[in-house]
């Protein structure tokens, strides 16, 4: 029997590069404690103080101390609105406007401050998961303390123009935030050319280890601690430093930027082979998404009148791994909020499927893919109870 | 259970990639089912037809298909092998544990999938009991409907609180009801209450 594996879920999480890997072996040994003042500490010192820089370059910072380490992407997401929590409180400018598209970590953060009587805006976006700028302007006045809008969306890859979202921002005098741990690593992303306060990235996106992660904090935006302590990262994070996943880090950040021409490049390829190849031999498909501003290597399809946990789990069966927006999957009736947001109808959501591809993708295993999954859609679809003409329409 | 444990057993495993009596379009253009019954609405992500060849009583012969999951599925597929050669009263008693246990036991967050299937059954046999002018004779000398749209009953409710459904959204999360309409909301947690009141 076949036993291939092909792994296609990069966006939830990445292999641990061996190059990183061989670093962080050798790191074990590196115990010293990074706030000691003698030989082992400051060893530990200089290699969490390389990561850092190299953390700045990978996303255009100026200033590596504007760069601080967490525990990873919902660390520093949260960070921030326990900053805007403790500074709103007291202050008229309190109005905060995120999007219905945010990761839940963000979400639930945005959810737990409106619980707090903090106005709250949820912006819908457009079919293609792109926000709605005339809401956004709407919104926009002298009460907002916050703008936090994700720079790219975890399932359907839509790359939002932050640039512009947060000129308009500054106009009003609000601080803007955006969570780029899908963007990082993936496409060009710069603190500067974008003018956020704040930006949240995640290590283990990137090819390197789980349980670190960093969060840009523009130089005189305000920032209160989540862990309070020692006075590690200037007081903003108490802890001991997490010395292995900092060193890994760094190398997997120094690796990510300077590969990241030949990645977009390479793994868009991959992505838009899937695509037309998924397009040729599937009828009565949707792709999810920008079809220009997206990620290299998100591709989000519906399959309707095939359930998405089944379409997952028979991709499954053939050593394919994927995501799906079907709420089976998740256990609840809900399907996926994002699908939701973008006006696709429960039938298009449920068998929704998400393949993210990545570094060590080949275009043997796009290819195997696309043979394996057209019987598979087939299958689920000639057993089905839901009539494929009906859904046509929703298709477009 | 684990749900991946669950999932990956040779029996649900088989039950998926190969269920039996699955309607093939192709294959089953000529079968003439005597009563069909559908439950569940794709906007929730399942719905289940169940359709029955019924002979004095005895089932002969069914079909079903499914906008479900794996766990609907293989339930299905299960369910639909055991009523073959059953009489309709039998049948219709036949619980969802019964199934479940044949698949050697269901995950937590997987029973409201499974249910279905037997949803759909009963169902149809009751519109087979209709059309012979028999309607609501094993509800009448059983169970009361209280939820229309997915035909869910007292016994129904009464079973959900006996494993363990305390709350609204634990009863909801069993047997999906209200999960449509929703108008049969306020009779079926005075029903919750009492058994909760009665098992809890």
């Amino acid at each position: 029997m076949d036993t291939r594996y092909v792994y296609m879920d990069y966006n939830a999480t990445t292999p641990l590069r061996p190059e990183v890997r061989d670093l962080m072996v050798r790191a074990l040994d590196v115990y010293g404690n990074a706030s000691s003042l003698h030989a082992l500490g400051r060893t530990a010192h200089a290699e969490i103080e390389e990561t850092r820089a190299n953390v700045a370059a990978l996303i255009g910072a100026k200033e590596a101390s504007a760069v601080y380490f967490t525990s990873g992407g919902s660390e520093s997401n949260n960070t921030v609105f326990n900053t805007m929590f403790l500074i709103g409180r007291k202050q008229a400018r309190r109005k905060i406007i995120t999007t219905a598209i945010e990761h839940p970590c963000v979400l639930n953060a945005a959810a737990h401050l409106k619980d707090e009587g903090f106005p709250v805006v949820f912006l819908p976006v457009d079919r293609d998961g792109l926000i709605d700028m005339g809401a956004y302007r709407a919104e926009l006045g002298p009460d907002v303390l916050l703008v936090s809008v994700m720079a790219a969306n975890n399932e359907i890859g839509t790359i939002e123009n932050i640039g512009e979202i947060a000129r308009l921002a500054k106009a009003e005098g609000a601080f803007v935030h955006t969570d780029a741990t899908q963007a990082v690593g993936k496409v060009p992303v710069s603190v500067e050319e974008w003018n956020v306060d704040y930006l949240t990235l995640s290590c283990h996106k990137i090819y390197g280890p789980k349980g670190i992660g960093a969060l840009y904090v523009r130089q005189k935006a305000p920032i209160e601690p989540l862990i309070r302590g020692g006075h590690q990262e200037n007081g903003v994070r108490a802890g001991t430093y997490n010395n292995l996943g900092i060193i890994g880090f760094g190398e997997a950040a120094r690796l990510a930027k300077e590969e990241l021409p030949e990645y977009r490049q390479r793994v868009g390829g991959l992505r838009a082979m899937l695509r037309d190849l998924i397009l040729e031999r599937i009828p009565m498909v949707r792709i999810n998404g920008h079809p220009v501003h997206a990620l290299p290597n998100t591709l989000n399809v519906s399959f309707p009148g095939a359930e998405g946990e089944s379409i997952l789990l028979s991709l499954d069966l053939e050593g394919i791994e994927v995501s799906t927006g079907s709420a089976c999957a998740s256990g609840s009736l809900e399907p996926s909020h994002v699908l939701m947001a973008i006006g696709l109808g429960p039938e298009l959501a449920h068998g929704s499927i998400r393949f993210s591809l990545g570094r060590y993708t080949t275009e043997d295993e796009v290819r195997y893919v696309a043979e394996k999954l057209p019987p598979i859609i087939a299958r689920l679809r000639k057993m089905s109870t839901v009539p494929l003409e009906e859904l046509a329409q929703e298709i477009r | 259970m684990d749900v991946f444990q669950w999932l990956y057993s040779d029996t649900v495993k088989d039950h998926f990639t190969n269920p039996r009596n699955v309607y093939d379009p192709d294959r089953d253009k000529d079968f003439r089912p005597d009563a069909e019954g559908m439950v569940g609405n794709i906007r929730c992500g399942d719905q289940m037809m169940f359709m029955l060849k019924i002979e004095d009583d005895i089932i002969t012969d069914v079909r079903w298909k499914t906008y479900g999951c794996a766990s609907a599925i293989a339930s299905t597929s299960m369910l639909s092998e055991t009523v073959v050669g059953m009489n309709i009263r039998d049948a219709y008693h036949i619980r969802p544990a019964d199934i479940a246990n044949r698949l050697g036991g269901l995950p937590e967050n997987k029973i409201h999938c499974s249910v279905l299937g037997d949803k759909a059954l009963r169902a149809a046999i009751d519109v087979y009991l209709e059309q012979h002018g028999r309607a609501g004779e094993f509800k009448d000398e059983s169970a009361q409907i209280i939820c229309k749209c997915l035909n869910i009953s007292d016994k129904d409710i009464e079973e959900a609180v006996r494993q363990g459904a305390h709350d609204w959204y634990t009863l909801q999360e069993a047997t999906k009801i209200g999960t449509v309409c929703g108008s049969c909301k306020a009779k079926a947690e005075e029903l919750l209450h009492e058994f909760v009141h009665i098992y809890g």
